[in-house]
């Protein structure tokens, strides 16, 4: 009987290193254009939901209720399974993009909403009684003061997403924790993939997590 | 200059301003007094359409702003307005504050847009500031700077809703010593204050509001001494207590 963590076990990973190497690199990549996508998606959304446009600030709403409200695994299902019988089949890769940039940017329009909200109205005054238009006043008058307040629950939201890409997985994405799982079930040393998986995620994550703490100092000092 | 004729404005089933029918002429300056909630700001942010009005017309330099399709915030670029709050904008400089609006939507160049700026932070008493935030400067200063951030526009109006209001006491002769002198230069103003000296020395009339009415119309002296109206003698009282 040999323990789930015996040293041959190891030598058999590190023998197949570019498994979990290049698993990382899809992660990291998956991770790197979701969250452009979720970031487009949530300050364009965050701004509708601002605007005195009632139409914007509807499409706004049931965007956010519905993303937040079913879970990211069903959503990703049926960009997988449902969207081919509409005629459109995408890769996996794409899938878990747009899977998980559309998740997070219902999250991220929620920040930049809560972002713009707090900026005082005088802003908004001050800005429209020297003549500037609502794009004008956003572009260089709210939009610039709420980035402070939003950057730190932004790099939060960055770290979930990265850990959120691994429901790629589930579509046999060739993710990190798609290689860890096929690569496991093959010789069934789980001990060491995962412990490894584990801490490939960790050494993604942890930069952006204290890249958010830093923010949020910086932003008590400002405050 | 500007005209309102038969300003209505109604907040959900509150009716705050009742049927106001307001002139004045160019180089005119106008002090608006009046209890608390009587409808002043209101009114004044009708002038620039910051408020809509329910009903009635809006008419600024001949341009009914009211209007559909009106030229609105071509029309705002010749109205400088100063806020209780200052409003400043935190994240730019005090000059970029200047400088900001001119360059964005007057297409006035840089340069040109920061030499202009300097003259008016100079007259203001804050040129050695140019370069320091908002969050740095004292309330009068702050309020100093937001009067020539609003005159760096070159507007023909001037509009202030109490501008000394959130002021410390000590800081309020600074910021009316500005507007003293701003008034000698024959720009048209519009003065939301309770500041009974300052509106002795420049207005040409005072209005009288309450209740979202104009109750009482005078040249300073007449008002102050010898009031027509019960309310204003009864808020003159309060006041001068
Ligand atoms: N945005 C608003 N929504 C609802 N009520 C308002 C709003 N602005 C002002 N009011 C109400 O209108 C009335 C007049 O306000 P205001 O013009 O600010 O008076 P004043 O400047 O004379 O103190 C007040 O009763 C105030 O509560
Ligand atoms: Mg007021």
């Amino acid at each position: 009987m040999t323990g789930p963590f015996a040293w041959f076990k190891w030598e058999a990973l590190f023998a197949e290193w570019t498994v979990f190497g290049e698993g990382a690199l899809m992660t990291l990549a998956a991770s790197m254009l979701a969250l452009a996508l979720s970031l487009a998606l949530g300050v364009m959304f965050g701004v509708m939901s601002t605007s005195h446009w009632k139409i914007a600030k509807a499409i706004s709403r049931i965007y956010v209720e519905f993303i937040q409200n079913t879970p990211l695994v069903i959503q990703i299902f049926f960009y997988y399974h449902g969207l081919p019988h509409l005629g459109l089949s995408l890769p996996v890769f794409s899938i878990g993009v747009l899977g998980v940039g559309v998740y997070h940017g219902a999250y991220i329009s929620e920040v930049v909403r809560a972002g713009i909200q707090s900026i005082p109205k005088g802003q908004r005054e001050a800005a429209y009684s020297q003549g500037l238009n609502y794009v004008e006043t956003m572009k260089y008058i709210i939009l610039p003061q709420a980035k402070r307040i939003v950057l730190p629950p932004l790099a939060n939201q960055a770290v979930s997403l990265v850990k959120n890409t691994s429901v790629l997985a589930m579509i046999a994405g060739g993710d990190l924790m798609y290689r860890a799982d096929s690569w496991s079930s093959q010789n069934l040393y789980y001990g060491p993939a995962y412990v490894t998986t584990g801490i490939l995620y960790l050494m993604l994550c942890l930069p952006l997590a204290s890249l958010a703490r830093n923010l949020e100092k910086k932003a008590e000092v400002h405050a | 200059m500007i005209a309102l004729k038969g300003i209505d404005k109604h907040f959900g089933h509150h009716h705050v301003l009742k049927n106001i029918h307001f002139h004045v002429k160019s180089g005119e300056k106008v002090v608006i007094i009046g209890p608390s909630g009587s409808g002043k700001s209101t009114l004044i942010r009708c002038i620039n359409l910051l408020e809509k009005p329910s009903s009635g017309e809006v008419h600024v330099d001949g341009i009914e702003i009211t209007a559909h399709k009106a030229p609105v915030t071509k029309v705002r670029q010749s109205i400088g307005m100063v806020f209780q709050q200052f409003n400043l904008y935190p994240h730019k400089t005090v000059l970029e504050n200047l400088t900001l609006a001119p360059v964005l939507v007057k297409g006035v160049r840089k340069e040109e847009a920061e030499e202009t700026g300097m003259k008016y932070l100079e007259r203001v008493g804050l040129k050695d500031k140019a370069h320091a935030y908002p969050a740095h400067l004292s309330g009068g200063q702050q309020q100093r700077v937001a009067i020539a951030r609003a005159l760096n526009m070159h507007p023909k109006i001037m509009l202030f809703d109490e501008p000394t209001s959130a002021l410390d006491p000590e800081m309020i002769q600074e910021v009316l010593d500005v507007m003293v002198d701003l008034a000698h230069d024959g720009i048209t103003m519009v003065v939301v204050t309770h500041e009974m000296g300052f509106a002795k020395q420049v207005a040409d009339r005072v209005i009288f509001m309450d209740e979202g009415k104009i109750i009482e119309e005078a040249k300073p002296e007449d008002f102050f001494n010898h009031p027509k109206n019960e309310r204003a003698r009864l808020f003159l009282s309060k006041i001068f207590r």
